[in-house]
């Protein structure tokens, strides 16, 4: 694998964060180098490695571990271009942002910025929401998408949620919802550093943020899924307890070339509980034209 | 000092403590009983008319769906004893401005019930303690930012009397802003803020506002009142801030004898150890800053938490968060904190919760106001400076 580096150094950024009490002090993990690009007034962490088709991936809920083995697989096939989010991991969050539209236009600009004019797209969770919410904007740059465990649309009654409500339970009954098997999802805050701590922590107050109200979805996307006329693939977990095999097809059925799967014994992050069966779905989905 | 009779108006018929999950947000409204709620506002109502014979101010507060505090409309409840009383100032604090999608209606609500008054309006504004966020659908991120443009557009929409003005700001728009009626008092009433942060307490002492703090005992205190008195300097309001910028809350019963106060103090703990609420309601993401809840990942306990575990009488003295006893005990307990945090100007008195009766309660008013409210007038008077308390000093007894 090989990485593209820009700043290795403490970017420039950090010292302006760091007088902030919110934003954690070093970069996670720490093995894997990150670069960091600036866009409409966001600093985004940007991982980038692999060679071949470009493939843009965006995290789900719980941030971009580089270190998963998903990743390793996914950029042995691809180059692997995976920001993340503003709000979450190292990256900022501008004051004036506010939804997960937002977030589309930052990642339609980072591909100007990197001189992309076509890209495959995969996205997991509130990944797959922003993906899904490029996609109308610009369909004609994505030549195939993957949305794994997607939110974003309403398609259910309004008097009951279409997702469960994970700011209102405990947080061993959204682990249990989220996991096929809890037990990797359960939080040893012994096992993390402060500055883990509170990349996950802020990862989780950005969720908040953007999904509270409407409850995670946007209203108007799913008037404007029909413009994605290329082909879609939605996954989930079989074991996935927030977002249901009814709401992936009504989702999918929103959308002119879209197909549904799933792959068992994983939960809501099937990149993290399946790496090798989610990176072969994907890949195998994505083709031929994404090998080097 | 002044002194405030603040009572939450809470529904004490509940079942078992361990049938419910919470006592907030989630504990269904068929366990309220209509004829018992409305004998229970009628009381609540009569022991605020008590406390303006007795002369002390009337407080009130808002929170929603909780059985801890029916009053989930306060400018409702405060129309009705604008009406029926004639002196006392009206405290409500405060307007959960966060929370409200409206401010313009908010300053509407506040300037009707000065005219209503003529005048009696102390107006507060809150945040919102954590556990509204759900009952509000309100979100918790960036929470503190709109409380302050609330504030802001609501001064303004009180000051501006020359027709409509518009505001297009981060969190709230509003064209055409051009309120009828417009505040008895002038400019408009007086602004109390309630936090207990001391960062948060920095904002309120730059603007001159009262700082109101709740339950945040001898080093809580301090701590927010150090932090007003260092934003009131930094912002060139003077060298000392007077005490009638200062208020602190806690949980008062005064009696004759000891065991009269004993009793009546451990009834009124149960407005600490009924809160019983889940963490996912207590502490909603973007809440609290990330640096608190990575210390609280770490083992760190909020001291009144910690208190509501083990709660009894002589911890809640110790700890600063009541006052209970006969007159002079009282007056000790009080006056050493008060010399702890460096003065204050408000006695917020959480006076009535739970179980106390309403012949108890208002025992409880009168005893304080005839026999500890003018000792403390005397000793501590409303224009009386405060100092940061000496870091290295614990409070001694008097």
């Amino acid at each position: 694998m090989k990485h593209r580096t820009t700043a290795r150094a403490r970017p420039s950024w950090f010292d302006k964060l760091a007088m902030k009490d919110d934003v954690p002090k070093t970069v996670m993990g720490g093995a894997v180098p990150s670069s960091t690009i600036a866009i409409a007034g966001a600093s985004l962490e940007m991982f980038d490695a692999g060679d071949g088709a470009p493939v843009l991936f965006l995290h789900g809920c719980d941030g971009l571990d580089p270190g998963h083995r998903y990743v390793a697989k996914l950029s042995d096939q691809a180059r692997l271009l995976a920001p993340s989010h503003p709000g979450f991991g190292r990256s900022t969050l501008p004051d004036w942002l506010t939804e997960v539209d937002d977030i589309s236009y930052i990642y339609l600009e980072l591909l100007d910025h990197l001189r992309l004019s076509v890209v495959d797209l995969v996205g997991c969770s509130i990944g797959a929401w922003i993906a899904a919410e490029m996609a109308t904007k610009a369909p004609d740059r994505f030549r195939r998408i993957v949305l794994s465990a997607p939110m974003g649309v309403k398609t259910g009654p309004s008097d009951r949620l279409d997702i469960p409500d994970v700011f209102a339970m405990p947080e061993d009954q959204v682990t249990a919802l989220m996991f096929h098997d809890p037990a990797k999802g359960r939080l040893d805050a012994t096992a993390l550093s402060d500055e883990q701590l509170a990349i996950r922590l802020r990862n989780r107050e950005s969720l908040a943020l953007l999904t509270w109200e409407p409850y995670m979805h946007n209203p108007k996307l799913r008037h404007r899924l029909h413009r994605i006329g290329c082909p879609v693939l939605f996954l989930r977990g079989e074991s996935d307890g927030l977002i249901s095999q009814a709401y992936l097809g009504r989702y999918a059925a929103l959308l002119p070339d879209a197909r549904c799967d799933s792959i068992a014994a994983a939960g809501h992050a099937p990149e993290v509980e399946q790496p090798e069966a989610f990176a072969a779905r994907v890949i195998a989905f994505l083709g031929a034209s994404t090998g080097a | 000092m002044k002194a405030w009779h603040f009572s939450e108006n809470a529904y004490h018929h509940l079942p078992p403590r361990e049938t419910y999950d919470s006592i907030r947000v989630t504990l269904p409204n068929r366990i309220y009983d209509p004829e018992k709620g409305a004998a229970l506002y009628d009381r609540f109502i009569d022991e605020w008319l008590v406390a303006e014979e007795e002369g002390l101010g009337i407080m009130l507060n808002e929170h929603h769906q909780t059985a801890t505090c029916v009053d989930p409309a306060a400018p409702l409840m405060l129309a009705a004893l604008a009406r029926l009383t004639r002196h006392a100032r009206l405290l409500i604090l405060g307007n959960p401005i966060s929370n409200r999608r409206q401010p313009v209606r908010v300053a509407e609500e506040m300037a009707m019930i000065d005219i209503l008054s003529r005048g009696r309006l102390e107006c507060g504004f809150v945040r919102g303690v954590p556990y509204e966020i759900a009952a509000a659908n309100s979100n918790p991120v960036r929470s503190n930012e709109r409380q302050w443009e609330a504030l802001d557009l609501i001064i303004k929409a009180w000051t501006t009397h020359d027709g409509p003005f518009s505001h297009e700001g981060r969190f709230f728009h509003h064209r055409m802003i051009n309120i009828w009626p417009r505040p008895y008092q002038q400019p408009h009433p007086p602004i109390w803020i309630s936090t207990t942060s001391p960062s948060g307490a920095a904002r309120v002492g730059a603007r001159g506002y009262v700082q109101a703090t709740f339950l945040t005992g001898f080093d809580g205190t301090r701590a927010v009142f150090d932090a007003y008195r260092r934003g009131w300097r930094g912002a060139g309001l003077g060298e000392h801030v007077p005490a009638h910028r200062l208020a602190y809350a806690a949980l008062v019963y005064t009696a004759e004898s000891e065991a009269a106060a004993r009793a009546g103090a451990e009834k009124l703990l149960w407005y600490v150890t009924s809160n019983k609420v889940p963490r996912h309601f207590a502490n909603p993401p973007g809440y609290v800053p990330i640096s608190a809840n990575v210390a609280m990942l770490r083992g760190a306990e909020h001291p009144l938490s910690a208190f509501a575990r083990g709660a009894s009488v002589d911890a809640a003295i110790e700890g600063g968060f009541m006052f209970a006893g006969t007159p002079d005990q009282v007056l000790r307990q009080i006056r050493k904190l008060y010399r702890h945090v460096g003065g204050f100007g408000h006695l917020l008195i959480m006076g009535q919760a739970g179980f106390l009766e309403h012949d108890e309660t208002v025992a409880g008013i009168r005893h304080f106001a005839r026999h500890v409210h003018p000792a403390l007038k005397e000793e501590f008077p409303d224009t009386a400076l405060t100092s940061d308390a000496p870091s290295a000093q614990h409070a001694g007894v008097a």
